[in-house]
């Protein structure tokens, strides 16, 4: 027996690093000649790695999330025969990383962060890892009672599984054929962890729910299984979001307006559409409305389609829109924009609309696609409130918020009846836009929805 | 996939269909022989792959998808005519006799080439785009003044079909009535350019209008590709002038090994197209017409995982030739430019030594 290491190579011509995705595989695991490893995301692509090695793996030499430079150790393998029976070489650049039958001292798990001990004992500290905690790998539940080691056996539904619960399948004893980990193995394993014989728990949380939740592009463990807490790294989406948020509310100073509106006749009108032959296979909501509103609130007040320009003190008026869609997607916040949507109709809004939404939940928008935003509409009424006070998305003017549309009582003639009711909500960059042209243009974006028909025939 | 001008003898269900112009003339047996070659083919593609995520190889360009144009194309060609490849035509090197890991020297960086040109009478990949049109044009008109009954054939993508040099060798090859016979396989994709805004006329209907014949084949039916190919390629070597081929198929994978496919196209298309696949089709058909079995369709599969073990360690034992012998092949005769590259190599130490 020998190790081997898998340096991460360069997946795409002239590379430098790469951030993993997804472990396919975990220590102990035994894999096959080409069996998926992992998945990275490069600056270009997200690729799946096959194993270079059929072997057992003894060490993954990052987390997930982790940025990883080219040419630094990704797994180490124990591999039959010695050294293996494959020459470990690198052709661009990498060095040679064969690691021999290590003394029981080196094989100490090692700290991510440090790397293994190369040939001549030397710690290779060339991996970088830019989340703030360190880690013994591999990472176990804060409830472990007995580690065991060697392979795993189970299925990868299973692996999902437990990864979800948070169960250390090393811990888990097989019931299956031949003691392989079944499903039902996995959730007797979750019913135990939450007894009071686990250490380390003051009370025993008896209840909670048992399902998932998503947050920042991931499935967050049940409240009850989850470790006590959960370090995530800053990364990806949640970068972006992280950093576009700071950005806007430490230079933007910003201000809100909202209205309550009668759309009673924007959800007939969209109602009315829907049933109409030539229009079917359009995807026609409330919110193609809106979005026709509000570009119809840029053309008559230009101003609010603006940007600040801090470095060259101008500000920028537009006389297109690009108009930004906040997105509630799988990996997160995501906004795309329908580029030139002042040249669009109502079907061509809608067009775009569901096309960009589609894109963004497949995670396939481009990063064209989530640039060059001019103004932006955040539609929150699917998620059951009534509007919110959005925070500007950075280099625009204003975003426009719209809540669930829902009947309430209004004021029609001095009758007190039920309309669909929704409230809008306008944040725009005060040091531009001042309140009086910010009300304004949500005045307009109101009166379009109180009739949209005569909006979008008469201008 | 209806299309009235589309040739087509084999549906994606393998079901024999009637074309007034083209009738297959392959027997089963070479038939299997073909889809032999299209299951190792792709074999080779999704083991170079893998190579290349291993650190192995410095790019890869896959072929899935387009097994069927490839050797339906690679099939149809005599033992002296000339082709002059692009780098994705692994199919049509291995219908040359290449052998396989030759095809894997120039992805591994160890060669600027792989192979002699002269011996399988197929070039060297051409990775500046369409520039292979303008050499196989040229060595048509050399056909000619040889008085030769032989045709030159090259291969380029939708994407290249938007080059000078193609469009040029368009124009020669018209002109002089070369034997060359251009066979462009539409994979619907340069790189993220859809073919929608590659061309606002299907492919081969612009051979019209350069004054020779483009046919339009289902590039991913074997039987139709190498019936349209045979015919085109004894038409250039009687005389009758070139012809322009357009295979309508699909790159099922990505454009290179650096290259992310999702974030371009949708998912829907590419299930469109699994529905297509070149090879499924053969399988039916064989196994209708020729009652071909499950243990002989296995006995391939086995050789193809064979092929690919021989072909890993046979990449894994190429070494790394030192770095300074790239100078050497790039001019026939010194350069003062390339001189002072190798000088400099040399100088900074990248070099591994004496030369």
């Amino acid at each position: 027996m020998g190790q081997q290491v898998f340096l991460l190579p360069d997946v795409g011509e002239g590379l430098i690093e790469a951030d993993i995705v997804t472990w396919k595989v975990q220590v102990g695991d035994v894999v096959a000649l080409n069996q998926p490893l992992c998945d990275v995301e490069t600056a270009k692509a997200t690729v799946e790695l096959p194993s270079p090695f059929a072997g057992r793996v003894v060490q993954l030499h990052a987390r997930e999330g982790d940025t990883v430079e080219v040419h630094t150790p990704l797994v180490t393998f124990e591999v039959e025969g010695a050294g293996g029976s494959t020459p470990e070489e690198v052709p661009h650049g990498g060095e040679k990383h064969v690691v021999n039958e290590p003394d029981e001292e080196r094989r100490e798990p090692v700290l991510i962060g440090y790397g293994v001990a190369n040939e001549d004992g030397v710690a290779v500290r060339k991996h970088r890892r830019r989340s703030s905690t360190a880690v013994v790998a591999p990472p176990v539940a804060a409830t472990t009672p007995v580690v065991s080691t060697g392979p795993v056996r189970t299925t990868p539904p299973v692996r999902l599984l437990a990864k979800n619960l948070g169960v250390n399948l090393q811990t888990v004893v097989g019931t299956g054929r031949e003691g392989v980990i079944t499903r039902a193995d996995v959730e007797r394993a979750v019913r135990a962890d939450v007894t009071p014989v686990a250490p380390a728990r003051v009370s025993t949380p008896s209840t909670g729910p048992m399902t998932t939740s998503r947050f920042v592009g991931r499935d967050l463990a049940p409240w009850s299984t989850g470790e006590r807490e959960e370090r995530i790294p800053v990364k990806g989406v949640l970068k972006a979001m992280a950093e576009s948020m700071t950005e806007s509310m430490l230079t933007h100073p910003q201000a809100a307006v909202w209205v309550r509106v009668d759309a009673t006749k924007t959800m007939e009108l969209v109602a009315g559409l829907k049933k109409h032959p030539r229009l079917q296979g359009v995807r026609l909501s409330p919110l193609v409305i809106v979005a026709l509103a509000l570009v119809d609130a840029a053309r008559h007040y230009p101003g609010v389609n603006s940007m600040f320009d801090a470095k060259t003190q101008e500000v920028v008026v537009k006389r297109y829109v690009n108009l930004g869609i906040a997105a509630d997607t799988p990996k997160g916040l995501l906004v795309p924009n329908i580029k030139n949507a002042d040249q669009l109709d109502l079907v061509g809004v809608a067009n775009e609309l569901s096309a960009l939404v589609e894109k963004a939940r497949a995670g396939t928008t481009s990063l064209a696609e989530m640039t060059g935003t001019t103004i932006t509409i955040t539609n929150v009424g699917p998620m059951g409130v009534d509007s919110a006070i959005p925070i500007l998305p950075p280099g625009t003017g204003a975003i426009l918020a719209i809540g669930r549309i829902a009947p309430a009582p209004w004021v029609v003639d001095g009758q007190v009846v039920a309309r669909q009711v929704a409230e809008l909500a306008l944040t725009f960059d005060h040091r531009q836009i001042d309140g009086a042209l910010a009300s304004n243009v949500l005045a307009h974006v109101a009166r379009f929805l109180e009739d949209p028909a005569t909006a979008i025939v008469a201008g | 996939m209806v299309d009235e001008e589309l040739v087509q003898l084999l549906t994606p269900e393998g079901q024999r269909v009637e074309h007034p112009d083209y009738t297959s003339t392959l027997s089963n047996e070479k038939i299997f022989s073909m889809y032999r070659d299209m299951v190792i083919i792709r074999r080779l593609c999704n083991e170079s792959t893998s190579l290349q995520r291993q650190g192995q190889l410095a790019l890869w360009a896959p072929i899935q998808g387009q097994e069927a144009a490839q050797i339906g194309a690679g099939r149809a060609l005599q033992p002296m005519d000339f082709t002059f490849p692009t780098y994705r035509e692994h199919g049509i090197a291995w219908s040359r006799g290449v052998p396989p890991a030759n095809m894997l020297r120039l992805f591994r960086a160890v060669s600027n080439g792989g192979w002699d040109p002269y011996t399988y009478r197929h070039s060297v990949p051409a990775i500046v785009l369409g520039n292979q049109v303008l050499n196989a044009v040229g060595y048509a008109m050399g056909i000619q003044r040889d008085g030769a009954e032989e045709a030159a054939m090259t291969f380029f993508g939708d994407g290249a079909s938007s080059q000078g040099d193609v469009l040029e060798g368009f124009v020669w090859a018209a002109s002089f009535n070369a034997p060359v016979v251009f066979f462009c396989q539409n994979n619907q994709w340069g790189i993220s350019t859809p073919m929608s805004t590659q061309s606002k006329v299907p492919l081969y209907r612009r051979a019209r209008g350069f004054g020779f014949p483009g046919i339009r084949v289902d590039g991913n039916d074997l039987l139709a590709v190498y019936e349209v190919a045979r015919t085109a390629l004894e038409n250039a070597r009687a005389g009758g002038g070139p012809t322009l081929i357009e295979a309508y198929t699909y790159r099922m994978g990505a454009h290179t090994t650096s290259d992310d496919p999702t974030r371009y196209r949708v998912e829907a298309e590419v299930e469109v197209w699994k529905h297509r696949d070149p090879i499924e089709r053969v399988k039916a058909l064989l196994v209708r017409e020729a009652k071909t079995t499950q243990a002989e369709f296995d006995a391939i599969d086995a050789e193809a995982e064979e092929f690919a073990l021989q072909l890993r360690a046979d990449v894994l034992a190429m070494g790394r030739p030192d770095p300074i012998t790239m100078f050497d092949n790039v001019y026939a005769e010194g350069h003062p430019l390339i001189e002072e590259g190798r000088r400099e190599m040399v100088e900074l130490g990248i070099s591994g030594g004496a030369h």
